[in-house]
């Protein structure tokens, strides 16, 4: 199947924007058409930050609508359970374990639910949870948590390795390849405990 | 060569190609990236300017001396730069006039949700509307064209999800424009009433024959499908439209004022149900109202947010996606916030404490209205604050001004703020002004601006000292102040308001974000110091959380700011140990 709709959920700041810059890169290297939807702009402040990445043949609308992303990748729990409707029934759902609390959750407006990775599995027993930000630290850079998760994806996908290397490459500065692609590996090789 | 690019830089792509010369702009989002891409070309002369009015007056200056020129906004920046369009619209062009504005359809980062076509209508000049990242680039080459073709600025209208969607698009070369020559001419330039009387018959005739145009051009046409259901949209929705009816009818609109009347009709007259689909103002609706044509529209879709695949579907069609799993959580909201670091944190918890009336402004202290700074009473547009506290004055009296702040960032005082200053000399008033002075337009993504001393280019220029232009309009308090000294900025705060004549403080810290910028290692909280009393809560920092029984700081979000620990009573706030 070469249509695929992939979302990337997260909060302003996580470096979500490189993820899609990324996918983009492979979309374009298998010869796909491919639009990718990102934010710019107020939610990059902390907010809640959807971005889509739609390939195939031909690609009209760059949004996913609900119970079509084939693959939901989430950088932070509770944003997971926010976006989970649009994942497919049988979708690769990857959910970073990191918790970042909202504003009203820290003025004590809101509660950050308990168990959430718990719950998701109870619907989507395929649902993947990963310490990313654990695993970036251990490469020596918590903004790797997106190279990491890009690693947890590709290896879901029936894409190359390889073409997600050179993709890697050719979207960050050269002095911090290797630290990236070390990132990359860790997430590609990484288990789940169960 | 295909590259994946965001419309805005596929913008930029066909400036450089259409051989455009000067580029102009203010930021605002979904706009910005269009001149920060142009920028990047050395063929091409670019600035921010300090706000849309002067970006699009430098603009038809360099139109005027023959040259390409274009000026990109948001959709609030063209109220902005009305007063110009307006009239420009009389005067045509020489070199290719075309300007960028990007509607911001459910305001992800704006303050209203207007339609610029409407606009572009009273200002009786063309509108282009792409619907992806290839047609950004090819429109604003035929925008070009039409504009030096029918003597015209052209509007490009965008949208959000336009703007900042990548798709594939086709890559040339730069044509070789060559400077048209520059001949005096104030019949054509010149608009008094004299010679503005005979512009105004040009302006009708020339939108009659865009009229034609409009039917003519490749820029509007019908792709036929099954004729049970006919479609006339434009821009995104009929990305959106072609995945709820792949196999109906269209009339898709690349032009979109003026509508194309013969097209419309001709289209009408095939389809048995037809469908308007646009965001915002039923513009093409009311179009086809006026003609006569019975359409569905508007009665079924909002004129409210933004659209969708799915929403299209759901009104149209009546079919709602499915819910698929049992979760029913209620999920906290997540606005954004102020930055870990982030200077105006220290100014707003000041304010918060002398509860003080704070008429606010647009940018990113704007976040300081949301819990538990929650300090800002007003924000309208840009520039508003300091008008407002003085009307605050005059509506009650002196009294009001020993309780009321001004605070607006240092983009925003160049963009309209310093006129609202002048008018408080001017008129008499005593208000405090608060700058905000972080060295840098923050909200839209760090673009330069006349106080930081640099160019869009990133080459070093002269800095206005907001100081001394303070004292230049009359202001004799001016006083400079770091937000983070707390006890500093409150004592400053209290004499400023108390004193019978009008003052700035200038708060002066660089945004957390910049490169430069440099904090220690992360806080940890000392758990046999903290006594939970949650004074550090107050600061509404995204790193400190409350864990019910204690206090945390979240390492991965601290950027060891320190302004914590000066508000911790029990000095429980200290440098972790550990490497980051
Ligand atoms: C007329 C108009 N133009 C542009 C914008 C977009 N905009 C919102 S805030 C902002 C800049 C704010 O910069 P500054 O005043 O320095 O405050 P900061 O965000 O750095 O705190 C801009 C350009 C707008 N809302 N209205």
């Amino acid at each position: 199947m070469i249509n695929r709709s992939i979302m990337i959920v997260g909060v302003g700041g996580q470096g979500t924007l490189l993820t899609s810059r990324v996918l983009g890169d492979v979309a374009v290297s298998l010869g796909l058409d491919v639009k990718v939807s990102e934010v710019h702009g107020m939610s990059q402040r902390g907010g809640s930050v959807v971005t889509y990445v739609k390939m195939g043949e031909v690609v009209y609308s760059p949004i996913v609508e609900k119970n079509e992303a084939d693959i939901l990748l989430c950088f932070e729990q509770l944003e997971a359970l926010r976006w989970i409707d649009y994942a497919k029934k049988d979708g690769s759902i990857i959910v970073n374990s990191q918790r970042i609390d909202p504003m009203p959750v820290i003025t004590g407006k809101a509660v950050y639910p308990e168990n959430i990775i718990d719950k998701i599995k109870a619907d989507y027993p395929q649902a993947i949870s990963v310490p990313a930000l654990d695993i970036a630290r251990s490469c020596g850079n918590i903004k790797a948590v997106n190279m990491v998760m890009i690693g947890v994806m590709a290896k879901h996908t029936d894409i190359d390795r390889d073409i997600w290397i050179k993709a890697i490459e050719r979207n960050v500065k050269p002095q911090f390849i290797e630290m990236n692609i070390k990132a990359f590996n860790m997430g590609y090789d990484f288990e789940e405990v169960k | 060569m295909k590259k994946l690019l965001l419309g805005n830089e596929a913008i930029a792509r066909g400036v450089y190609e259409a051989g455009v010369g000067v580029a102009t702009a203010y930021p605002g989002t979904p706009s910005t990236e269009i001149t920060e891409c142009i920028a990047q070309y050395d063929e091409i002369f670019a600035e921010w300017a300090p706000n849309e009015k002067v970006a699009l007056e430098v603009a038809i200056g360099a139109s005027v001396a023959g040259a390409r020129s274009c000026c990109s906004m948001k959709h609030v920046g063209l109220n902005v730069a009305a007063d110009p369009l307006f009239t420009a619209s009389y005067t045509g062009v020489n070199g290719g006039l075309v300007l960028f504005v990007a509607d911001d359809p459910g305001m992800h980062s704006s303050q209203n949700e207007q339609d610029t076509r409407i606009i572009a209508r009273g200002a009786k000049v063309p509108v282009l509307e792409p619907s992806d990242s290839r047609e950004c680039k090819e429109f604003t080459k035929i925008a070009f064209e039409i504009s030096e073709e029918f003597d015209t600025p052209v509007i490009v209208r965008l949208s959000t999800r336009v703007s900042h969607s990548r798709g594939l698009v086709e890559l040339n070369d730069r044509i070789n424009y060559e400077l048209k020559p520059y001949v005096k001419n104030p019949a054509k330039y010149v608009m008094m009433p004299g010679y503005a009387k005979r512009r105004h018959p040009l302006v009708e005739e020339r939108m009659k024959k865009l009229r034609e145009y409009s039917n003519n051009s490749g820029l509007n046409r019908i792709e036929w499908g099954d004729k049970k259901i006919g479609i006339i949209t434009s821009g995104i929705s009929y990305q959106y439209s072609k995945e709820v009816f792949p196999d109906a009818s269209f009339l898709k609109l690349g032009m979109v004022h003026p509508l194309p009347e013969g097209l419309i009709r001709d289209f009408a007259k095939e389809v048995e149900t037809l469908y308007v689909i646009e965001e915002l103002e039923p513009f093409i609706e009311n179009q086809c109202l006026k003609m006569e044509i019975k359409v569905i529209g508007k009665e079924l879709l909002p004129v409210i947010g933004e659209y969708s695949a799915g929403l299209i579907k759901e009104r149209l069609l009546g079919i709602k996606e499915e819910k698929l799993n049992n979760l029913n959580e209620d999920v906290p909201a997540r606005p954004p916030v102020l930055c870990p670091g982030c200077p105006h944190r220290g100014t707003y918890y000041v304010l918060k404490k002398l509860k003080l009336n704070v008429m606010g402004d647009i940018g990113c202290y704007t976040l300081g209205a949301i819990a538990p700074l929650e300090s800002v009473d007003t924000t309208v547009c840009m520039g508003a604050s300091i008008g407002m506290a003085h009307g605050m004055e005059k509506a009650r009296g002196t009294d009001a001004a020993r309780k009321t702040v001004a605070v607006i960032g240092d983009s925003t005082f160049i963009h309209s703020g310093i006129t609202g200053l002048i008018d408080i000399v001017y008129n008499k008033g005593t208000s405090t002004v608060i700058i905000l002075d972080n060295s840098i337009t923050g909200m839209t993504g760090h673009q330069d601006n006349p106080t930081t001393g640099y160019t869009i280019k990133g080459e070093p220029t002269k800095q206005v000292d907001l100081e001394k232009l303070c004292q230049a309009i009359g202001i004799e308090r001016v006083r400079i102040c770091d937000p983070f000294d707390l006890s500093e900025f409150e004592k400053v705060v209290r004499e400023e308001i108390a004193a019978e004549e009008p003052s700035v403080i200038i708060a002066q810290r660089p945004c957390a974000l910049l490169k430069y910028v440099k904090h220690g290692k992360p806080l940890t909280i000392n758990s046999d110091k903290c006594t939970t009393c949650r004074m550090c809560m107050r600061l509404g920092c995204p790193a400190i959380v409350d864990k019910g029984g204690h206090i945390e700081i979240n390492s991965a979000l601290c950027v060891g700011c320190n302004l914590c620990t000066k508000v911790c009573r029990f000095n429980a706030i200290e440098k972790a140990g550990g490497v980051e």
